[in-house]
Order: C-alpha cells, then sequence, then structure tokens
C-alpha cells in the first residue's frame, strides 16, 4: 500500500522529474564562479610564460593554490552537469548512457589531475 | 492517438530543441553560444591542466608542455579559451537576471545577448592588456 498520492509525489518534481536540485546547484556553482573567475585569470594568466621554478613558485603561493584547487572542483562538477544537461537533448538510449559516463569521468580525471599537480606543488 | 491503429511504425517527430524548425534569432543564438563555449573551454582547461601537471612533474615534461602552451597553437587555445569564458561567465550573469524575473521582455533579451557578445569580445581584449 502507498501512503503517497501520485499527486504528492509529482509537486516540485516537474517535467525533468527531478525537480529543481539541478537548476539550483547551476545557479549556485556559477555565483561562485563568477567571484572567482576574474581573480584566477589574472593569477593563471600571469603565470604562463615563466620559466618552471616561476610557474611553481606562483602556484606555491597558499593563495593562489587554494583558488585554483577551487576553480577547478566547482568547474569540473558545473561542466559535468551542464554537459549532461546536452547529452540529454541530443543523445538516446545506450549513446545517452555511454555519453553521460563519459563527460563525469573526463571532468572528474581533469580535476583529480590537477588537484594532483597543485598538490605536488604546493606541499 | 495520433498513429493509425494496426499501424506498428512510429511518427517520426522532431526532437527537441527543433533546431531545425525555429528561425535564427538573437535570443536562441546567445543561447547555443552558451553552450558551445562551455564545452570549447574544455580545450583550454584540458592544456591549463597538462601544462600544471608538467611544471609539478619534471623539467623536462615542462619543457614540452610549455613550448605547446607558448606555441601558436597554445595561444590561440588560450586566448579563444580566454573569450569563451568572458561569454560563458556574461551568458551565465544574464540567466541570473533572468532567473530573477528581470530582463524577460523580447527587445530586453536581445540587447542582452548582443551585450553578452560584444562585452566577452570588451573583456577579452581587456584581459590580454592587463595580464
Amino acid at each position: 500500500m502507498q501512503y503517497l498520492t501520485d499527486r504528492k509525489r509529482a509537486v516540485g518534481a516537474g517535467a525533468a522529474h527531478s525537480g529543481t536540485a539541478h537548476h539550483w546547484f547551476m545557479t549556485v556553482s556559477s555565483v561562485v564562479l563568477a567571484v572567482m573567475l576574474p581573480v584566477w585569470l589574472y593569477l593563471f594568466g600571469a603565470a604562463i610564460g615563466g620559466t618552471r621554478d616561476q610557474v611553481v613558485a606562483a602556484f606555491a603561493n597558499p593563495f593562489t593554490a587554494i583558488l585554483t584547487a577551487l576553480v577547478l572542483v566547482v568547474s569540473m562538477r558545473h561542466f559535468a552537469k551542464g554537459s549532461a544537461v546536452m547529452v540529454e537533448d541530443y543523445a538516446h538510449g545506450t549513446a545517452r548512457k555511454a555519453g553521460l559516463i563519459f563527460v563525469s569521468s573526463l571532468a572528474a580525471v581533469i580535476a583529480t589531475t590537477g588537484l594532483y599537480a597543485l598538490i605536488r606543488i604546493a606541499l | 492517438m495520433a498513429e493509425a491503429t494496426g499501424s506498428s511504425k512510429r511518427v517520426e517527430r522532431p526532437l527537441s530543441p527543433h533546431l531545425q524548425i525555429y528561425r535564427i534569432q538573437m535570443t536562441s543564438v546567445s543561447s547555443i553560444l552558451t553552450r558551445i563555449t562551455g564545452h570549447a573551454l574544455m580545450a583550454g582547461v584540458i592544456l591549463g591542466v597538462w601544462w600544471l601537471l608538467a611544471a609539478a612533474v619534471s623539467e623536462p615534461y615542462f619543457a614540452l608542455a610549455n613550448a605547446v602552451m607558448t606555441s601558436w597553437f597554445g595561444k590561440l587555445v588560450m586566448t579563444g579559451s580566454l573569450w569563451a569564458v568572458w561569454y560563458h561567465y556574461l551568458a551565465g550573469l544574464r540567466h541570473l537576471l533572468f532567473d530573477a524575473r528581470l530582463g524577460l521582455e523580447i527587445k530586453t533579451a536581445e540587447r542582452l545577448g548582443w551585450a553578452c557578445i560584444l562585452g566577452s569580445v570588451g573583456l577579452t581584449v581587456l584581459t590580454i592588456v592587463i595580464v
């Protein structure tokens, strides 16, 4: 016996069947990225073109290291979720499943590789 | 109900987002560009993370990655990514406005689309000048 009515289950879930969780995540991550990116773009841009010692010194700075880690993690989750919507829009069946696994994995590999490099440089 | 009874053949309907049906206009172009820039940015991210990994690992590896990064190809990817990030940035801010129920009138929405395109070019030039 089900105690929840069909209406109760549907309220707030919308056409995506997952409610507003995705939209809210993208809103929160976009605001956070909007705050971090101008500063991070300046720091990253300034590091390009330097010698290895200069680049290592730039990313060993605690502020730069922490900001880069945050930008990497938040932007890769933002990408994975945004890209998943594109896959859901254009691909169907097995291609959709494969695409969803691919974009999520790609984001995870990039974020983890970046964090590994940061840890080696900054610690 | 749209299918004739007895026929197992499915009606071929266009799938969302109906790219082949709608007339191209500022609001649709600026929206599609948001998705394109968001995905194209991965080229810059992959090159940047690879370059950082190389800096962390060894001198010869960094020499290779840095040569790619500072080559015409690397500069093209980085400059393109810079424009893409500013476009995606401004288009994202526009989404926050839309969420706040602002700028939804057609004229305003079209002007905001132009603001994203022209603004992103301006910010790209500004960033290159400053950095």
